[in-house]
């Protein structure tokens, strides 16, 4: 296991590597899908130039990342590529045990279910593979590849996001709390998080999800305790970094305000540059309401599977939140592996995969036509912004249903049968 | 959503889509191919019109006089030019300073990768001289260009010299709201890139030149001159730049409109327009139009001194004055009153042309084809790729469930990986190798054999792409020494093959149309039929019949053939070398992008079909 999983780390920061050295790297620093208002260097860089002449880094538009962020590269500018190779390659060790906590349960699983359904559950050697594949998925994944060449931050928030997993599956309440404040201080949308998480520690610890139980409450308010308490840390810190509150509106008030329209990946921008400007603030709600509401629904339908719904909600956050780029992709990318059980039940898999990989060699092909050639325009390039977001919306959705058709089987065998004894197939409506 | 959901009636649709795979297919490919050549039938196309408001309904007058005096300056500079044996700068330079331009050289130099034989040069030392002619009426924001070559021999004397009348004439005129810059480049293309890259301050393909001592505003729309007759008998529009881009289709709808308005005949690709279109030589004359666009826009050259200002999103189109042996004859003043009415016209632009249609094919002068009409021809052969594709991942996922071990499965995949990534890797580099190889060792290659440098080039490219055949005996060693019999492999290779195809013709077909269905319309077919099971062979040979190389030999003959020029096999032989080297060169000179697209992409594109076939 170790051996093909540092031939996979050297493989993976030799291409980094060659990439930064190449002319490509200046190029692919550029591109709209792969760095975003808040992620890119560039306005780092330029963040950092203004604290170093004492101006706030947050006067006039340009700078929008936390500001820990800021100071973090304050002291570590000259090795910045060094940084985003580290924090790549972290994140990927610490998704490993992610898996690790799956063969547990299925252990725990195999005797629970009636025996044709046994095929269902993984064999441990199909499991031994998993944290490769995951961490294959993420090294070589060329978007995450793009997003460290354009030394995008967007990797800092998927290391955080990652530590947060870490932490949860390993059972540690306190570090959990803070690793998702620290990813919800540098985005806002990580806060749906908390729903998977604090479902997974009780279930852990066998606290029964009942509105009244004591012990459910209690642990929801030591929980959220720990969670706004680091956050309330954190915030204070920043003001006394910077000593002002300039970051609140222009990092979370960028995010949700949306007032940077640059064409990226994402659903906002067209809808917002055509929009009048009337309707702005009615859209904008709607628009980030989207992404916060399907906590709900989803934490009630999988409350007893929050591994699976912290995968279903990281895909949502990456698909609707308001500044998306290739990096927050593949993020949810590279956990597809570990569901890798649900394959004999997806449905689109094949149109789907199609649909991303044309979307994603098309989007570079639009933006010459549209901004260099000049012959196409902005629709072009949405329709196929649009038709990105709506193959990974059919993939997560297809991920879903496949979850449940596999829990549907392990309650109730895997061969249906009609009352009849013809065999059954199910259909969702 | 209903399809995606139900299962029974996914199951139902695959399984048709399954067992009619290969009829489905068939009707597909002449599904697309007769919708492409519908689009020249005259009822299927569009009329063009003027979109442009600034241009459409305001009248001009146009007044220009002194066609005659033009043609005497003409034969001044063919003097001057003889007698210095290149461009007189001087003589230039004074002449537009008297007419009262501000005058600016600029000089360049270029060393060509290897010697161009159709042009004879290989080293290249020139100079452009250009005039402005500051806008009376308007902050000197915008800027539009009539450029003419200066080339050798006899040719294009007149374009320079109705260029410097047009100039006398505009100067005197007081309705300017845009600067003219009047441009005599030299060296033809070579001249105009050193230029353009000066004017924009880019430095895109290493050429040496002096910096601009002066600049109007920035370019709206130019229009390049070819003039070597004292009187023509009609006009031809010449629009395809470097890698088939087009102007915006409002220029060419400006040009037809005067040519109506003041009676020359007009012309695109040299023909007329005819109006019998409901007639069998009408249509097919169409057709013979339209192909040569499609054949003219797939090459990727540009085909006049136009086709660079495109890349600077400048539109622009080169006008020829042809004299044939029609009896009604259009003089200097008429050209010249034509020229002065485009420029008018332009010079109310309020904003850059964007109205009307980048994306079109031409059947005739007053008639187009939009990128709504044409782009099914090309996704009916699309979805042939596609069609296989499903068909592939079906056979793939239902496969005759025999071993259930786990080690055996892992071993089954790590060995399909690897017998998949070998011959993509491999196709691949030899892609890296026709592309870069050819122009490094032709040194090597001069030393060692009777050839010239530009045969050396040729040569060698065709060489590596033969040497490419060779491929797939040299991977199989490998699979032959390892036990496990592969039975998914080449579905595997072939799946990934034909969405690769897909994918890479797709986008071709958005830059560059012409190109994409060109290459669709032989690689489909053979995408779609090979299988290691087919007769060895036969198909060897239809592979190697539908390869990009022998498409591109292919075309040059046809385009021989519609241009009303055939020629022998041996001459078509040298031609064919010559579209290769001069294909190379565009690339070095100028960014087309043709021979990278082929040597990168296509030609591996294709290998991994070659290996497909000679699977073991």
């Amino acid at each position: 296991m170790a051996a093909p999983l540092t031939l996979l780390l050297i493989v993976a920061v030799t291409i980094r590597a060659a990439l930064f050295r190449s002319s490509l790297a200046e190029l692919i620093a550029e591109r709209v899908e792969v760095v975003s208002p808040i992620t890119a260097w560039k306005r780092v860089v330029e963040g950092l130039a203004l604290l170093d002449l004492g101006v706030s880094p947050y006067s006039g538009d340009v700078f929008h990342e936390t500001p820990l962020i800021i100071y973090m590269f304050h002291f570590l500018v000259d090795y910045a590529e060094i940084t985003f190779m580290v924090s790549l390659n972290k994140n990927i060790i610490l998704k490993h045990f992610v898996v690790e906590f799956r063969k547990q349960k299925f252990a725990l699983e195999a005797d629970r279910y009636p025996m044709d359904s046994l095929e269902l559950i993984r064999s441990p050697k199909e499991m031994y593979y998993i944290p490769l594949k995951v961490a294959m998925f993420y090294l070589l994944n060329p978007f995450t590849i793009l997003s460290c060449v354009a030394k995008s931050t967007c990797g800092l928030n998927n290391a955080v996001l990652a530590l947060f997993f870490l932490s949860t599956i390993k059972g540690n309440v306190l570090l959990s709390a803070i690793f998702l404040c620290l990813a919800t201080y540098q985005s806002i949308y990580p806060i749906t998080l908390c729903a998977p998480a604090m479902l997974y520690f009780m279930q852990r610890q066998y606290i029964p999800v009942n509105f009244r139980r004591v012990s459910f409450w209690w642990f929801i308010v030591q929980y959220l305790f720990m969670y706004l308490g680091s956050l309330f840390v954190l915030i204070c810190l920043s003001f006394f970094l910077l000593g002002s509150w300039d970051y609140l509106p222009s990092v979370y008030g960028f995010i949700l305000s949306v007032p940077d329209l640059t064409p990226n990946i994402g659903l906002f921008w067209y809808f917002f540059a055509e929009m009048f400007e009337h309707f702005r603030l009615f859209f904008l709600c709607v628009f980030q309401i989207n992404v916060f509401f399907y906590t709900i629904p989803l934490s009630i339908k999988l409350k007893e599977h929050p591994v699976f719904l912290m995968f279903m909600q990281l895909a949502v956050i990456s698909i609707f939140k308001s500044y998306p780029t290739v990096g927050d992709v593949a993020l949810y990318l590279a956990f597809l592996p570990v569901w890798s059980h649900l394959h004999r039940f997806l449905r689109n898999i094949f149109l789907v995969s199609c649909v991303l990989l044309a979307c994603s060699v098309l989007f570079p092909v639009l933006w010459h036509l549209w901004i260099y050639a000049g012959s196409a325009n902005s629709n072009f390039y949405y329709a196929i912004t649009l038709l990105f977001n709506v193959a990974q919306i059919l993939l997560v959705s297809d991920y879903f249903y496949a979850f449940l058709r596999r829990e549907h089987h392990l309650t109730n065998g895997l061969y249906l049968k009609r009352k009849d004894g013809s065999e059954a197939t199910l259909i969702l409506k | 959503m209903g399809l995606l959901s139900d299962p029974n009636r996914r199951r139902a649709l695959i399984s048709m889509l399954t067992r009619l795979n290969a009829p489905i297919c068939v009707v597909c490919y002449f599904a697309g191919v007769a919708w492409f050549m519908g689009l020249a039938f005259e009822p299927f196309t569009l009329r063009t019109y003027m979109s442009e408001n600034a241009m459409g309904s305001t009248m001009v007058e146009e007044r220009f006089p002194a066609g005659e005096r033009a043609l005497a300056t003409g034969r001044e500079f063919a003097a001057h030019k003889k007698k210095v044996g290149g461009m007189p700068v001087d003589w230039l330079v004074k002449n537009m300073q008297d007419r009262g331009l501000e005058v600016f050289t600029q000089s360049f130099s270029r060393t060509l990768p290897f010697p161009d034989e159709n042009k004879e040069r290989y080293i290249v030392k020139g100079t452009n001289v250009y005039g402005i002619l500051r806008a009376p009426r308007a902050p000197r924001t915008e800027a539009l260009v009539l450029s003419a070559p200066c080339s050798p021999g006899d040719s294009n004397n007149q374009a320079v010299g109705l260029l410097l009348g047009l100039a006398q004439y505009f100067r005197n005129q007081i309705y300017w709201a845009k600067d003219i810059i009047f441009l005599v480049n030299e060296h033809d293309l070579i001249g105009m890139q050193a230029w353009l890259e000066g004017y924009h301050h880019t430095n895109t393909t290493g050429m040496s030149w002096s910096p601009l001592q002066g600049r109007g505003g920035s370019i709206q729309a130019a229009l390049s001159l070819e003039l070597s007759s004292d009187v023509i008998t009609s006009l031809d529009l010449v629009l395809e730049g470097l890698n088939g881009q087009l102007p915006n289709l409002d220029l060419a709808n400006l040009f037809y409109a005067f040519c109506q308005k003041i009676g020359v005949l007009c012309t695109i690709q040299g023909k007329l327009q005819r109006n019998d279109w409901d007639s069998v030589s009408g249509y097919s004359h169409a057709v013979q139009t339209m192909m040569l666009m499609v054949m003219k826009q797939a090459s990727g050259r540009p085909w006049g001194d136009h086709g660079l200002f495109l890349r600077y999103h400048i539109e622009a189109a080169t006008i020829k004055g042809v004299n044939s042996f029609r009896q009604y004859k259009t003089d200097a003043t008429t050209i010249g009153r034509l020229l002065e009415g485009m420029y008018r016209k332009l010079n109310n632009l309020l904003e850059r042309l964007h109205q009307s249609y980048f994306f079109y094919l031409m059947p005739s002068l007053s008639h187009f084809v939009s990128i709504g009409y044409y782009m099914p021809a090309f996704g009916l052969l699309a979805v042939i790729l596609l069609l296989r594709a499903l068909d592939l991942w079906v056979q793939l996922n239902t496969p005759p469930s025999t071993t259930e071990d786990g080690v055996a499965d892992i071993d089954q995949v790590r060995h399909t990986l690897l017998s998949v990534l070998t011959p993509l890797v491999i196709s691949h580099l030899t892609g890296v190798a026709l592309y870069a190889l050819p122009i490094r060792f032709q040194e090597t290659a001069v030393e060692h054999f009777p050839v010239s440098e530009t045969e050396a080039v040729v040569l060698t490219a065709i060489a590596i792409y033969t040497a490419g055949l060779a491929l797939p005996h040299n991977t199989h060693r490998y699979y032959i020494m390892s036990a496990v019999p592969d039975v998914r492999g080449w579905r595997v290779l072939k799946l990934i093959a034909v969405l690769y195809l897909a994918v890479l013709l797709g986008c071709t077909a958005l830059i560059n149309f012409s190109l994409g269905f060109i290459l669709a319309l032989t690689l489909v077919p053979l995408a779609a039929f090979v299988t290691p099971h087919v007769p060895k062979v036969l198909s060897a040979f239809i592979l190697v019949i539908l390869s990009p190389a022998c498409t591109l030999l292919f075309s040059v003959f046809f385009f021989q053939e519609l241009q009303e020029m055939p020629v022998s096999f041996q001459d078509g032989w040298l031609l064919y070398l010559s579209v290769i080297s001069q294909g190379i060169l565009d690339h070095s000179l100028y960014g087309s992008l043709v021979y990278p697209l082929i040597a990168l992409l296509v030609y591996p594109c294709w290998l991994l079909f070659w290996n497909i076939l000679f699977w073991k």
